[in-house]
């Protein structure tokens, strides 16, 4: 991906973000992550059924790579499977942590591929996986009580 | 026209471009050899021992006593306690001092646009002793008025507790009157001085104050020392939070104890002597350039930066009316995170965040901004630079990204 193509994705998703915009029904799970580090503080939630995806949602005010990497993962889970997002956060995750990944399950994240050269940044840019880690840690302590 | 030499600063040298002197200023060389002197030369522990070198820090440390208070206008020398800065200057007069002063009900009054330094430890102390906190409105340009003031007071206040400069809208109050409408209810003042003091002559006589705090690191001095300044008869009622060596006169194994006199009673444990050491180099230095020349020329300043932005329609300005150097902004549309770090790739330093007046949004329904803070090294050429990086600023995501 040409560095031009990643800015167009990155300032799209910026400026105009996936389902930003919380429902806050009772039915979606939910989570903040504030970054301590610095001012980025963000919103997921989720709405699961049968362990799929069926929406997701974000809310908060956070510099253009946070914001963009979250509208950016929302798009891509909903529809997937738990299984499937858990797969996409380690991939992800690798890439930003310069480990071994497979660029066709990433798709237009592969616009943070260079973020480990701003080591600043890679707390930005995982923001979103973060927030949807808690998420899931909820949905799998849930199931554990029933 | 520049005050001072800029190759007193070592770190200018490296080419930046530092605006964010309300989160810390950086050090003349003199500072910092005082402080390599100290350490090299008589490194020894203060009140303690029978030998030279023990002598002379003890000597320096509480000519730095006298410095402070001079610098201030206190009356006492021992009205000066050295803290670890500003924040627990504050804690101490709200736990040490507050806390055997105030009754359920009393109130306090703060304003939104306080530190949280000058807001948490009230919250605290509101849990204890069921003191309620109120907050004096802010007018239209979230400047504290007299007049809000005295419609705010009731027959409950007994402290007010504000800073004399705020750290991100930057008014710069009345302290004088604030001061004679306080004591004419029979109220307490606290001054939090942290963004007033580096900048302005401070003169605790004249305008009254019962209780002032500021911190070295904002004014040149090192980090790690800063002050609380209390008129006599309110130390004399204070009680100590810190216990320990250093403040204590004796003790038995029965429990009994006495502790030392003013101000050494407040200064547990063995004290940041090389920062202490510091911070009165930071003063002479200050001072040789002279307090209402750094005043006038910061306003100048900021003046100056203002004219160059109010007819940019890109920024948003947040407090342009109000007189210190400090100045709260935004680019439309855009992050301020973002915004501080397009600049940094100038090596222009600024920040971004709430700069811990959380409540702040309240008052300016908006929660991030990027301050501009000025000292007096800063430059009109330097301001320039700014103003070209930000004319510049629709390739800022060409930049960052």
């Amino acid at each position: 991906m040409d560095s031009e193509l990643k800015r167009e994705i990155i300032v799209e998703n910026y400026q105009n973000p996936y389902h930003k915009g919380l429902k806050g029904k009772n039915e979606y799970f939910k989570a903040n992550t504030n970054n301590e580090s610095c001012i980025d503080n963000i919103d997921i939630e989720l709405k699961v059924e049968n362990n799929i995806i069926k929406d997701a949602n974000f809310d908060g005010e956070a510099c253009a790579i946070s914001t963009s990497a979250t509208s950016i993962f929302l798009k891509k889970i909903v529809g997937k499977s738990l299984n499937e997002v858990k797969t996409l956060i380690s991939n992800y995750e690798n890439l930003i942590n310069e480990q071994d990944y497979d660029e066709n399950l990433l798709g237009e994240l592969m616009a943070y591929d260079t973020i480990y050269l701003q080591p600043n940044r890679k707390t930005c840019a995982l923001l979103p996986v973060n927030t949807i880690k808690k998420i899931l840690k909820q949905i799998e302590e849930e199931k554990s009580w029933k | 026209m520049i005050i001072i030499n800029r190759k007193d600063f070592p770190i200018l040298n490296n080419d930046i471009i530092y605006f964010d002197n309300g989160a810390t200023t950086l050090k003349p060389k003199c500072v910092v050899e005082a402080m390599n002197d100290y350490y090299y030369n008589y490194g020894a522990n203060i009140h303690r021992g029978d030998y030279k070198i023990s002598l002379e820090a003890s000597e320096a440390y509480e000519s730095v006593r006298n410095k402070v208070a001079k610098f201030i206008n206190a009356k006492n020398p021992n009205e000066i306690v050295f803290t670890s800065g500003a924040t627990d200057s504050l804690n101490k007069i709200v736990f040490g001092f507050m806390m055997n002063y105030l009754n359920e009900n009393d109130e306090v009054l703060l304003t939104k646009s306080e530190h949280a330094s000058n807001i948490l430890p009230w919250f605290e102390l509101a849990k204890i002793k069921k003191i309620k906190i109120n907050y004096i409105p802010l007018d239209e340009y979230h400047e504290l008025t007299i007049e809000s003031l005295k419609n705010t007071i009731t027959r409950n206040t007994k402290v007010i507790s504000v800073a004399a400069v705020t750290n991100v809208v930057g008014d710069v109050r009345n302290i004088k009157e604030i001061s004679k409408i306080a004591h004419s209810n029979n109220i307490i003042l606290v001054i939090d001085g942290s963004q007033s003091v580096p900048h302005m002559k401070t003169d605790v006589i004249k305008d009254d104050i019962d209780f002032l705090v500021f911190s070295g690191h904002k004014m040149l001095g090192p980090t790690g020392v800063g002050v609380m300044y209390g008129k006599m008869k309110y130390l004399e009622k204070m009680s100590p939070i810190n216990f320990g060596g250093g403040m204590n006169q004796y003790f038995e194994v029965n429990g009994e104890v006495e502790y030392k006199s003013i101000p050494t009673r407040f200064e547990a444990g063995t004290p940041p002597i090389a920062e202490v050491i510091g911070l009165g180099s930071a003063i002479d230095y200050l001072e040789k350039i002279g307090m209402d020349k750094i005043c006038k020329y910061e306003q100048d300043l900021k003046k100056y930066l203002i004219s160059k932005l109010e007819n940019n329609k890109k920024v948003i300005l947040y407090n342009k009316s109000s007189k210190s150097g400090i100045l709260a902004f935004n680019l439309e549309g855009i992050f301020s995170q973002d915004t501080a770090i397009y600049l940094d790739y100038y090596n222009i330093c600024v920040r971004a965040g709430n700069h811990c007046a959380k409540i702040l949004k309240d008052e300016i329904n908006i929660k991030n901004t990027c301050r501009l803070s000025l000292y007096f090294y800063n430059t009109k050429e330097e301001i320039d630079k700014f103003v070209t990086a930000i004319e510049k600023s629709d390739d800022l995501y060409k930049v960052i990204l």
